[in-house]
């Protein structure tokens, strides 16, 4: 699982190299982003904008991203393709992430 | 179909199978999610363990009302003689309290139609219907 790391003063920005969070990925999903965030600063952005494809795995593998991280850091999610997307909305967990639809505009609010 | 990539090459068989249909792409993507969803389940119950799996069998017919699909395994059957109710969860919770599970079953029943699960024969066999590729009236 390609995860690539760079920070932007108080942000960290993780970008998932791979184009399917799924059942065969999810696990290696969950810790290459646990050992990226480990040393991030509190803000946390997942740029997304690679992935075309999510299942539930892949959906319960990022819930559980947001459950490791918090409370040390908040974890928003960027950048999120249409199939993306609707896994969230269907499951109503677009109520629950902080969402934006480009890496530039999760910047923009959270103040890089 | 093997543990580790099995279930991504099948859904990029049956995608490839399907290409004479046209769908668009948020047709594809409903075929693909439900598909996952019901080969993971296989996967992870029918066929538990790390041994080599049986065959699964995936038959897709197109009709007026949209795509029957069928999806047989030869594996364990079904806890209780059903397919599970995938009910959408309460989200109303702290973030440490929140389900990292359970999401399959509601996205087979949310985006699938007369979803029915009968085991025939020693057979698992779980149709379902996908209201896409319909027939346009001009």
């Amino acid at each position: 699982m390609k995860i690539s790391t760079r920070t932007e003063g108080d942000i960290c920005i993780l970008c998932v190299e791979e184009a399917r969070i799924d059942a065969a990925s999810a696990l290696a999903f969950k810790e290459g982003v646990r050992s990226a965030a480990a040393e991030a600063p509190p803000m946390v952005i997942l740029d997304l904008q690679q992935v075309t494809f999510i299942d539930s795995s892949g959906l319960g593998a990022i819930v559980a991203i947001l459950k490791h991280v918090t409370p040390d850091r908040k974890l928003v999610l960027a950048g999120l393709t249409p199939a993306v997307q609707r896994v969230f909305e269907l499951t109503r967990m677009d109520k629950v992430f902080a969402l934006f639809p480009t890496l530039d505009a999760a910047l923009g609010t959270c103040g890089a | 179909m093997d543990r580790d990539h099995g279930v991504r090459d099948a859904l990029a068989r049956l995608l490839m199978a399907l290409g004479p249909l046209n769908l668009g792409a948020e047709e594809r993507n409903t075929v693909e999610l439900v598909l996952a969803e019901v080969l993971n389940n296989i996967l992870e119950h029918a066929y538990p363990g790390i041994g080599p799996l049986g065959t699964v069998r995936i038959s897709v017919e197109a009709r007026s009302n949209g795509l029957h699909i069928s999806v047989l395994d030869d594996g364990a059957p079904m806890p209780d003689g059903q397919a599970p109710l995938g009910t959408a969860q309460d989200l109303n919770m702290a973030i440490p309290d929140l389900p990292e599970g359970g999401f399959g079953w509601f996205l087979i029943r949310d985006l699938a139609k007369d979803v029915q699960y009968r085991r025939v024969a020693g057979h698992n066999q779980l149709d379902l219907r996908l209201a896409i590729a319909l027939p346009r009236n001009h």
